[in-house]
């Protein structure tokens, strides 16, 4: 039987699902912070951004559906978050604002600004628009600042039903540094995976080796961080949900008694962390090993969804308020109603097809490596 | 605490409407031109003509351009349902969300991964796979209007839903009535066609360029003729699915349509007002200063657009404040002070069977839902205060309506002329239709502005016609941040829009590109 429990636990899947898949196509953005460093001449340069503009789209695309599917399921938190942690979003938005012109407009005469204006757009989206959005989702784990009363809709002078409790509305978790910790650790994961994507497409040996080479740089402060994060997540205090009455309350070692009561999604967390360490490594380690995209790529779709899948399953609250317990939000009381899930999951099995044409797209695009031969015979390169 | 003041209101809305319109300026062609170039490479694919493969890549390229910047001003849009209006995105977002999420995987995604290939597989893929690609880029295009469309006929028009006090928000009951409802039909059909009309007028006024400078002359008339009979065709769709709007508006937001037309005291068979000045010292609805200074009527018109009737009753904004006059299902209309007692009684039950589940007290709570129930239709007139509340700007929705139909028409001739004269094989020589080409492409902007101006200053208070007003659907946030956010945005779009046209200058003076 299909029950609205269910369907709500069939959402949060989705949602963290496509929270791993938008954290793996965040390579883009890591890539955007490496187009100085890691290019010595213009050709090299153009090379980098056009084997990642190849690939934006997809992620910008996934941000959106995110956020749409975000909405549709657990509007309560649409509602609390964005509207309530203002600040964090829109310059989130920001970041992406200008990313969405600049690999189109960057190449073309009569930019206005110049080539190097939109690179340094690229450049900020990649640097702010996953540190920040690490540190939002950190926020998943340690909490916000507000408060939800739905009888404020009758209330003619204040109708506002979730309201923030802090004037920072949002830019107080940059205060916090465990949630710095996650941002840091998305941001050089990003930056690593990029690196792994160039070894993957290019067909340039002096941006190869050196993308090997900038490869250490960045997973070591990944690993820092990300174990630093995950450390201090499972022996920090979580927030629980008592079954029956609904009340939320603070549990000792909540998240790792998660995983070990999902015995599923600590596997699915261990296999993830080692594919995307493996993936690492062995690029590392190895001058003709060239696979490591898809290793680390698959590897971080598994573990951010099993790390949101242990914010919202097993009794937990996926978006806490630290200062008004009760006004935590979770899977089944911000969730929307049976009728709409129910609606919502038949479009989602259209989600199979989506991926099916987008790997067949791919495929018949990247048959061979990119070089910079090949962007210069593209009427439309970048 | 934050309290709500009407800047805030004033604030959220104006930046609301600033980037939905700066949206809007790139959507009209991204829709339009993706046919036109469709249709050129199929007559590629087709003839295997070269010449229209290069056609197709000029147009492709400014397709491209002006895609991006409508990428870039849609993301912020989403978020702004949650960012400024976050107590609307819980009232409704039951309903109104599924349409946005349906929206990212259906259309978005189909959009995002072809037209890479439309862009770099000319070499990579067969011949018949590209033509796909570009269709398929087209289709989610459209695919994305529609369900953003069905999402904002369904504020127009709220159907398929439920209160459910328990959760204090709409919820949906039937989906296929949202979809299917005659206003999302009609806005759908009405909003994609205006983007065919602006595709057309862009490629006439560009073709026309061409011709003017006496450069790549058979590229220009053979994008001409394929522009005239398209434009043709969709600017005679446009009004006719425009009347349809009209009718939607008439049966289902008539204070919308006084406006529109600046009728006060409304009656049977009601003339349309094919030209009319207001008067400014109208200040009251009901003063007897009378609401023009001059006008020429179609007689009758206004009946049998909104009613279909000759002799059709139609009320003005007076008789929608005073009620009493006989409603399509023969009821008696409802005055605007009964309208708001029962909004006020409403809001009252909710507030007790909100206290009745806290002391848990199921037979006073299943008393006050069954009162809610009965004057939830009128929910929102609980907020407004006095009878002038639900009035909207009626200059601006006035003359926003009457300017964007004399477009309409206009723009009917201008693509009949232009294919006449493609026909007889003159139109390089005719000088004055080619700069008339060209200097129509501002007004086809112009035109879609109005009609969004039209629709959404027109539905005002209503966030969601009659059950939410947009001061309840705000978020807890002060004014200054969203000013702020303003002119950030302000800032941002209007630079980007200015290397955008230059960008876009600079690619036709370029002219297409032989291989
Ligand atoms: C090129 C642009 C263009 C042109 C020439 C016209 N329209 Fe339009 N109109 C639009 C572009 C548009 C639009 C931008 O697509 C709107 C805004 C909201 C909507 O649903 O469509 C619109 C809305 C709109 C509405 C309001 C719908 C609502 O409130 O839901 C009406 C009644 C009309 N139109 C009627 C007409 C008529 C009778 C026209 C005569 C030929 C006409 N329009 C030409
Ligand atoms: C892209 C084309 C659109 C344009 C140009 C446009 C224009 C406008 C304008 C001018 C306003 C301000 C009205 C006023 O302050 O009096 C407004 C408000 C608003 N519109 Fe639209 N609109 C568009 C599409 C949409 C769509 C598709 C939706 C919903 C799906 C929508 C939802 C809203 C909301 C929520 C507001 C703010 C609340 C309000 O003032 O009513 N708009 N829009
Ligand atoms: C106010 C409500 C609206 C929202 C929330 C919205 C949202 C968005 C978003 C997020 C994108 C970027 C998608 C991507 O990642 O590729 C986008 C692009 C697009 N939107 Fe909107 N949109 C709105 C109004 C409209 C309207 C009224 C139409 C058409 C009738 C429309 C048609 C399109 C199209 C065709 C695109 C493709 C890119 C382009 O603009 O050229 N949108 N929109």
């Amino acid at each position: 039987m299909i029950t609205y429990s269910f369907l709500q636990q069939y959402w949060w899947f989705i949602i963290s699902l496509l929270g791993g898949i938008l954290a793996f196509l965040l390579f883009v953005q890591g890539g955007q912070t490496l187009l100085f460093s890691l290019s010595k001449t213009e050709d090299e340069r153009r090379l980098l951004v056009n084997v990642l503009g190849r690939k934006w789209e997809f992620t910008f695309t996934t941000l959106v559906t995110f956020g749409g599917a975000f909405f549709a399921s657990f509007p309560l938190f649409y509602s609390t978050s964005f509207g309530g942690a203002y600040w964090v979003w829109m310059a989130i938005l920001f970041c992406f604002i200008i990313q969405a012109v600049s690999y189109e407009f960057q190449s073309k005469p009569g930019n206005l600004y110049g080539a190097n204006t939109y690179r340094i757009f690229l450049f900020i989206n990649g640097l702010l628009g996953t540190f920040l959005i690490g540190v939002a989702i950190a926020t998943f784990f340690t909490g916000s600042d507000f408060a939800i009363n739905k009888g404020n809709i009758t209330n003619q002078l204040a109708p506002a039903i979730s309201t923030w409790q802090n004037p920072w509305h949002g830019l107080e978790a940059l205060l916090n540094i465990r949630n710095i910790t996650l941002g840091l650790a998305v941001f050089f994961l990003s930056r690593s995976q990029a690196l792994l994507y160039f070894i993957n497409r290019l067909n340039n040996e002096a941006l190869e080796t050196r993308s090997r080479k900038q490869l250490l740089y960045n997973a070591l402060p990944f690993l820092v961080f990300f174990l630093t994060f995950v450390i201090w997540t499972i022996l920090s205090e979580g927030f629980a949900v008592d079954k029956s009455s609904g009340v939320v309350f603070l549990s000792p070692y909540k998240y790792f008694v998660n995983l070990i009561e999902m015995p599923i999604v600590l596997l699915a967390f261990l296999i993830g962390v080692v594919a995307v360490l493996y993936g690492i490594g062995r690029s590392l380690l190895s001058e003709k090993f060239k696979a490591g995209i898809w290793f680390s790529g698959i590897g971080t779709v598994i573990t951010v969804c099993s790390l949101l899948l242990i914010t919202g399953y097993n009794n937990t609250s996926f978006y806490p308020s630290s200062s008004n317990l009760q006004s935590s939000l979770t899977i089944y009381n911000s969730s929307s109603s049976e009728f709409t899930l129910h609606a919502m999951s038949i479009a989602s099995l259209l989600i199979p097809f989506v991926l099916a044409y987008i790997v067949y797209a791919w495929r018949a695009m990247e048959k061979n490596k990119t070089d910079i031969e090949d962007i210069n015979n593209d009427h439309h390169a970048y | 605490m934050e309290f709500l003041n009407a800047s805030l209101v004033n604030w959220s809305k104006a930046q609301f409407a600033l980037t939905a319109m700066y949206h809007w300026l790139f959507v009209p062609l991204t829709l339009g031109l993706g046919v036109i170039m469709s249709i050129m490479e199929s007559l590629y694919y087709k003839t295997g003509n070269e010449e229209w493969k290069k056609a197709t890549k000029f147009w492709m390229t400014l397709f491209g351009v002006n895609f991006a910047i409508g990428v870039a001003t849609g993301i912020i849009l989403e978020f702004e349902f949650g960012t400024n209006w976050s107590n609307y995105s819980w009232f409704v977002g039951d309903i109104f969300g599924a349409p946005l999420a349906i929206e990212g995987i259906m259309a978005f995604f189909m959009e995002a991964t072809f037209i890479s290939i439309m862009f770099f597989g000319w070499n990579k893929v067969s011949k018949r796979f590209h033509l796909m690609s570009t269709w398929l880029t087209v289709l989610g295009a459209t695919l994305s209007a529609l369900w953003i469309l069905v999402a904002n006929a369904w504020m127009q028009y709220p159907v398929g839903m439920e209160f459910n006090p328990a959760t204090v928000r709409n919820e949906m009951v039937d989906f296929w009535s949202i979809l299917l409802s005659p206003v999302a039909i009609n806005k759908f059909c009405h909003t994609v066609l205006s983007g065919w009309v602006m595709g057309g007028l862009f490629v006439i006024g560009i073709s026309a360029w061409f011709l003017l400078k006496k450069r790549e002359i058979s590229f220009a008339i053979r994008s001409m003729k394929v522009a005239a009979i398209f434009g043709v065709i969709a600017s005679l769709l446009l009004a006719y699915t425009g009347d349809g709007s009209a009718y939607q508006v008439g049966k289902h937001q008539p204070m919308k349509l006084a406006a529109m037309e600046g009728l006060y005291e409304g009656g049977n068979g009601m003339g349309l007002v094919a030209f009319g000045i207001l008067n400014s010292n109208k200040k009251a609805y009901d003063d007897s200063n009378n609401p023009y200074l001059f006008k020429i009527e179609f007689p009758n018109m206004l009946s049998i657009l909104a009613c279909r009737d000759v002799n059709g009753f139609v009320p003005g904004v007076k008789n929608i404040i005073d009620g009493g006059y006989q409603l399509n299902d023969s009821t008696k209309a409802l005055s605007f002070q009964e309208k708001q007692i029962r909004g006020k009684a409403a809001i009252e039950s909710l507030t007790s069977y909100q206290q009745a589940i806290s002391k848990k007290d199921t037979t006073a709570a299943a008393f006050h839902k069954e009162q809610l129930k009965e004057n939830y239709a009128q929910f929102g007139y609980g907020y407004l205060e006095k009878a002038e509340d639900l009035i909207p700007n009626i200059p601006t929705v006035f003359y926003s309506f009457h300017f964007m139909v004399l477009l309409g028409l206009y723009f009917i001739a201008l693509f009949a002329l232009v294919l006449y004269y493609t026909q007889i094989q003159k139109i390089e020589n005719t000088n004055w239709l080619l700069w008339l080409s060209l200097l129509s492409i501002p007004l086809g902007y112009v035109a879609g502005e109005l009609g969004w101006v039209v629709a959404e200053v027109g539905r005002q208070p209503w966030a969601i016609q009659d059950i939410l007003p947009v001061q309840a659907a705000i978020s807890g946030i002060s004014t200054s941040s969203v000013k702020i956010t303003f002119f950030l945005f302000l800032f941002l779009f209007t630079a980007l829009l200015i290397a955008e046209i230059r960008i876009i200058l600079q690619q036709i003076k370029k002219g297409p590109e032989v291989e």
